[in-house]
Order: C-alpha cells, then sequence, then structure tokens
C-alpha cells in the first residue's frame, strides 16, 4: 500500500488518520496523499459554483483530520462523475472515486444533510438489488413525489413523452438470477463490514 | 464478420430504444455480431459506488464473470453505453490495481458461485469498436445517402474519453474520432468545443438547477455554432438534453430546439436505411426539420409492436392454442 504510517501509535485522536482511511477505502489506489494543493480539480469543476467547498478545500480539510466538517460538505453530492478534475490533476489523483468513498463515509457516518442525492442513490441501489436491472420510472416517480412534489406538474409532459415513446417501462423488469445476485450482494456486504 | 460479447445495459431497453434498435440495423451490413451477455445486471450507474465499495464492485463484478464465461473465442466486452462501459473498464481495472479489491469482489462472486480473473476481458466503447476495428473505410462503403448540409455537433460527453485507463482515445478532452466518422458519413462537422462537457448526468433528479445550467450550456453552444442537431454516444447525455429541454428552456426563459440523436442513428441514415428501423422518431425534441434538409421524413406514427410469429410445431407436442392454425 502507499500510504505509511506517518502518526505516532499513541496517539488516540481517530481524525490523525483520517487522510489514509479515505485513501485506504478508495476503489484502486487514489494517490489523495499526493495532492499538491493547486487546485486545478475545483478550476475544471462544471458544478463548484454549487459546492460548499472546491475538492482542493475539502483534501485540505481530509489532511487537516476535519473529519465531522468534511463528511458534512455538499461538495461529494454535487460531483457529476465528469472526470475534467481527473485528466487534469498533476498529481493523478483519483478524485471522482475519492468522492465516492466521501459519500458512502458520509452515509455511514450519518454526517449528510440539505440533500435528496442520498436517498436517491439509496433507493437506485433497493431497486437493482430487487430486480437486477434499474428500474427509471419507478426510481423517478418515487424521488420526485418525495422531494419535489411542487415541480411534478411541470415534469408529467416529460414523463408521459417518454411512456409514450416507449421509452420508459412501466414495470421492472428482473433477472433470472436474482437470487444469485443477492447472494453476491450479501456476502459483499459482509466483506464490506470487515474491512 | 466480427464477434464479440455485448454489455447492453438498462438504458438500451428503456429511454435509448433507438440506440438499440439502430444498433440492430447497421450491425448487419457492417457485419457486427454481437452476443448479448446472458442474464447480466445493472451496472450501478453512478449510485452505488457511492453507497458501499465492496457490493457495488461486485454487482459489476457479476457481469465481468458471466462474459468470462460466456466468451466463446472472443474476449472484447462492447458497451455502447458510456456509464456501463467506464463501470465495466474500472472494475476490471482498479481488480488489477488493488489485489484487496479482487479479493473482496471475488470473495463475494463465489456466494454465487462465479469468480471473475481481472484483466482476461477487454472492455471497449461502441464507437471505438467501429473506428478500429470495423474501419472508418468500410463505413464509408455503404453510403448511400450522404448527410450533406447537415450540420452537427458531436458530443460524446464524459465517461467514453475519461479517464481511458487503457488510453483509447485520441484525447481526453478533445477527441476527433466522433468527428471524423461523421465526416465519412457526409455531415458537415462543427469543432465543438463542449464535446466532452457534462450533460449533468444524475442531477436532474438531486439537483435540477444544476442539471439545466449544463444542459443549457451544451444546447446554447450548439445553438451558437448553428448546429442542425447533436449527434451522441451516450443514453444519459441524449436523455438529459432531449427529454429536459423543455424543462430548461421554461427554467431560463429561452427558446432553444436543438434535436439529439445517437450517432448509430445517422450512420443508419447514411447508409439509405429506413428511419423507422433506427428508431428515429422516439425523441422528443423534434429532429424533422433538421432531417428534412436530407431528405429523410421522421415517422409520424408509432410502429405497432411487431407479433412474434409462432414458432412451427416441429419439435416436442405443446397444447394447442387458439390462433395457431392460422399463424401456420
Amino acid at each position: 500500500m502507499s500510504t505509511q504510517p506517518i502518526v505516532s501509535p499513541q496517539d488516540t485522536n481517530p481524525n490523525v488518520r483520517f487522510l489514509e482511511e479515505v485513501s485506504l477505502k478508495t476503489a484502486g489506489v487514489s494517490r489523495l496523499e499526493m495532492c499538491i494543493q493547486c487546485g486545478t480539480c475545483g478550476g475544471s469543476c462544471p458544478s463548484a459554483a454549487d459546492m460548499d467547498h472546491t475538492p482542493r478545500m475539502l483534501f485540505a480539510m481530509i489532511r487537516a483530520g476535519m473529519r465531522e466538517e468534511a463528511l458534512s460538505s455538499n461538495t461529494p453530492w454535487m460531483c457529476v462523475s465528469c472526470y475534467h478534475c481527473v485528466v487534469r490533476c498533476p498529481q493523478d489523483v483519483h478524485i471522482a472515486d475519492v468522492m465516492y468513498t466521501l459519500k458512502g463515509m458520509a452515509i455511514e457516518a450519518k454526517l449528510y444533510k440539505d440533500s435528496t442525492a442520498p436517498d436517491f442513490s439509496q433507493t437506485f441501489v433497493e431497486m437493482v438489488e430487487n430486480y437486477g436491472r434499474s428500474y427509471e420510472f419507478g426510481l423517478a416517480t418515487r424521488h420526485y413525489l418525495r422531494h419535489y412534489p411542487l415541480r411534478l406538474p411541470n415534469m408529467a409532459p416529460m414523463g408521459l413523452g417518454m411512456l409514450s415513446k416507449r421509452r420508459m417501462n412501466i414495470r421492472p423488469r428482473k433477472i433470472e438470477g436474482i437470487d444469485q445476485l443477492q447472494a453476491i450482494l450479501q456476502k459483499a456486504e459482509e466483506v464490506e463490514a470487515v474491512s | 464478420m466480427k464477434e464479440y460479447l455485448y454489455y447492453p445495459g438498462c438504458s438500451m431497453e428503456s429511454n435509448a430504444k433507438a440506440y438499440q434498435e439502430s444498433l440492430t440495423s447497421i450491425s448487419k451490413p457492417l457485419e457486427l455480431v454481437l452476443s448479448e451477455i446472458a442474464d447480466w445486471n445493472c451496472c450501478g450507474a453512478t449510485e452505488y459506488v457511492g453507497i458501499s465499495l465492496t457490493p457495488a464492485y461486485a454487482l459489476i463484478g457479476r457481469n465481468l464473470a458471466l462474459a468470462e464465461q460466456q466468451s466463446n473465442g472472443t474476449k472484447t466486452v462492447v458497451a455502447p453505453c458510456s456509464a456501463c462501459y467506464l463501470n465495466l473498464a474500472k472494475a476490471d481495472y482498479y481488480m488489477r490495481e488493488r489485489p484487496l479489491l479482487e479479493k473482496n469482489v471475488n470473495t463475494a462472486l463465489s456466494a454465487g458461485n462465479l469468480h471473475y480473473n481481472p484483466g482476461s476481458l477487454e472492455i471497449r466503447h461502441l464507437l471505438d469498436v467501429l473506428m478500429n476495428d470495423i474501419g472508418l473505410e468500410e463505413i464509408e462503403r455503404h453510403v448511400v445517402r450522404p448527410l450533406s448540409g447537415l450540420r452537427v455537433a458531436p458530443y460524446l460527453g464524459c465517461m467514453v474519453p475519461r479517464p481511458d485507463y487503457e488510453h483509447r482515445w485520441s484525447d481526453p478532452e478533445h477527441p476527433i474520432e466522433l468527428d471524423q466518422l461523421l465526416k465519412v458519413l457526409g455531415a458537415e462537422v462543427i469543432d465543438f468545443p463542449l464535446k466532452t462537457h457534462c450533460c449533468g448526468g444524475h442531477m436532474t433528479q438531486i439537483s435540477p438547477n444544476t442539471a439545466f445550467e449544463l444542459i443549457r450550456r451544451l444546447i446554447s453552444s450548439a445553438d451558437q455554432y448553428h448546429a442542425d442537431l447533436m449527434v451522441t454516444l451516450c443514453p444519459m447525455c441524449q436523455m438529459n438534453l432531449d427529454a429536459y429541454q423543455t424543462e430548461t428552456n421554461r427554467h431560463f426563459g429561452t427558446n432553444y430546439h436543438m434535436p439529439i440523436l445517437f450517432f448509430t442513428q445517422l450512420i443508419g441514415l447514411a447508409f439509405g436505411m429506413d428511419p423507422k428501423d433506427l428508431g428515429v422518431g422516439l425523441e422528443l425534441t423534434d429532429a424533422s426539420a433538421a432531417l428534412n434538409k436530407i431528405g429523410v421524413e421522421v415517422p409520424k406514427e408509432e410502429p405497432k409492436p411487431r407479433r412474434k410469429p409462432r414458432k412451427k410445431q416441429t419439435g416436442l407436442p405443446m397444447p394447442k392454442m387458439p390462433g395457431d392454425e392460422e399463424a401456420e
């Protein structure tokens, strides 16, 4: 692993290893430790204007052990996964994947606020776990009903258009190996819990 | 004849039907054989990875394991959807880069008696296969109705050219492959500066105002370049720009009209195919005016669902159903 223990084992502050923790929980090798705070990420980001902190600021906070502040930030939730920052980062930090890690950690720590995004992701995941395929009609109607009921009248023509053009299936499709998939996902949850 | 394993992804059977229909149609003349991975599941889009790491990669891993199992002489998996393409490629790459992930994913897969050896498959996007395996010369050979006079803005979106683990594309921000292909079809191709900018992705659902701004940038830029239409290779991009265009116009008080089609539909039109067989007309932002410029009428009527012809009963004896006689 690329991360080296850099703090004293006697240090009892759990946040002292926050950077290492985020890095280890990221798929692949995050290279988050390599950040030089140049700000290319924020400058490349199409949704930076809507973020509480630019990615650069967020990474500085992580390095500073500001767990609660970092996991409460809306920044990971505003990331659109466009990978502009990833290909421009001079240090090859896997920024988009770090954002995914932070989302998962924020959900686990119950620190996310003011955003419907976690709920959207969780509903999506539930549907995939139940059917094995995504189910847009159920997902979109449930999400809009729950969070944007006042926007529904505006969105209805679009939904009807999609339905009448056969571009949205009213019923979900289930894969044959759904039991197999569920067994795999359950095992994966167990592995995730101990790693 | 070129044979590949095919991972369609959920969109191809719902919002991106036009992409699937046109791909099926153009596959025949191009002798492209796509064998669908049996019983594939959703790739998790951009949602699952934000919840839990191992389950997200195990979900993708099942597809890779099934593909490896079913690979019959070919190890190339073709994905037409950007998010699916990236997720499959990413899982394969990260399982190689991080042995712990490989171990965890395979532990999970073992609960379903599956296993995936990272690196045993090659994950490629449809455009890459058309450009590099079929080739522009072969595609040009089939062009009978050049798209002359049609000004198109090539739009790839994010997840095909980036992050590009295997360096398959000419550039992560300004790749030229889609431009080259559209030029071969005879279209007038705009050097579209926003060709790999974001369409908003799932923000239409979780932060609509963010999404509307990103959609506005794209369609207003294409409009400034006097594009007749935009051409994409991603179901999500097509859906956001097409289906949310009215709502975006309402949000900003604008009046843009920018149709967006899949590149496979334009290939089919240039091949002289019937627009009905290419899913033309399924777009919500009407493309009639643009396509009239190349003499193509957009089908007005919904094509009626074709009835499956009953199979002749030459095998095992089966109970007779009413209507069987007429079908024979």
